[in-house]
């Protein structure tokens, strides 16, 4: 069991309905971690066309996750 | 440099920063907000950004177009907040020695700034419903 935090950001923010939140997981990869959060919440936009961030550094779904770690969920982006 | 930004994008102010004894070609882009996206009569847009990313995956764009262009000189400004028709959005200015390396940099920049910063906007329609850009088929399931 992991203790993370994880964040929301826009459309994902609005769907859980808190900025963020500490959770317990059994996750070893960020896609772990968008999984449980989906499933929590259910936003059901694949992973795919979304972003994530570990610690505030730009990372891969297949990037592992540890204990303490801030996990930061971004739906598809559209700066511009 | 890139800079996020709740305030007022001035592009004449900041293209005077880019002078450069060097260049000959100065190209800049402004991104506007327009009153309709598919369809849709758009009153107003909100823009969210997670800035600490935003700024670092902004240098890095910035940094890539500068290897790829010689003696480039490139900034970037992007708003959050709420933004009314016709504001300016994000603005791309470059300079360069000829107008060519001029064109594909600012091209390039805008093009990566889209995909790959962590910014998001929200449309409020005239009908008073509102929706986030990219992400329809999300808000169809919600």
């Amino acid at each position: 069991m992991k203790t993370l935090t994880v964040r929301y950001f826009a459309m994902f923010r609005e769907h859980a309905g808190i900025d963020e939140e500490n959770l317990s997981l059994e996750a070893e990869t960020a896609a772990d971690v968008f999984n449980a959060t989906r499933d929590r919440h259910g936003s059901p936009e694949p992973s795919g066309h979304c972003k994530v961030a570990i610690n505030d550094e730009m990372a891969d779904w297949n990037s592992p996750v540890s204990d303490g770690d801030t996990v930061l969920l971004f739906p598809p982006v559209a700066g511009g | 440099m890139i800079e996020i930004t709740t305030n007022e994008i001035r592009p004449d102010e900041l293209r005077a920063g880019l002078f450069d004894p060097g260049a000959g070609a100065y190209c800049g882009f402004e991104g506007w907000i327009r009153n309709v996206n598919e369809g849709h009569d758009v009153l107003r847009l909100e823009y969210e950004a997670y800035e600490p990313l935003a700024l670092t995956e902004g240098q890095k764009i910035l940094a890539e177009a500068r290897d790829r262009f010689p003696h480039l000189q490139a900034h970037c400004v992007h708003r959050t907040g709420m933004l009314e028709i016709g504001e300016c959005a994000v603005w791309v200015g470059v300079s360069a020695p000829h107008r060519d390396e001029a064109f594909q940099a600012c091209r390039y920049i805008i093009d990566q700034l889209k995909v790959r910063l962590p910014i998001w906007k929200k449309e409020h329609y005239a009908d008073g419903h509102s929706g986030w850009v990219n992400c329809e088929r999300c808000a169809k399931s919600a």
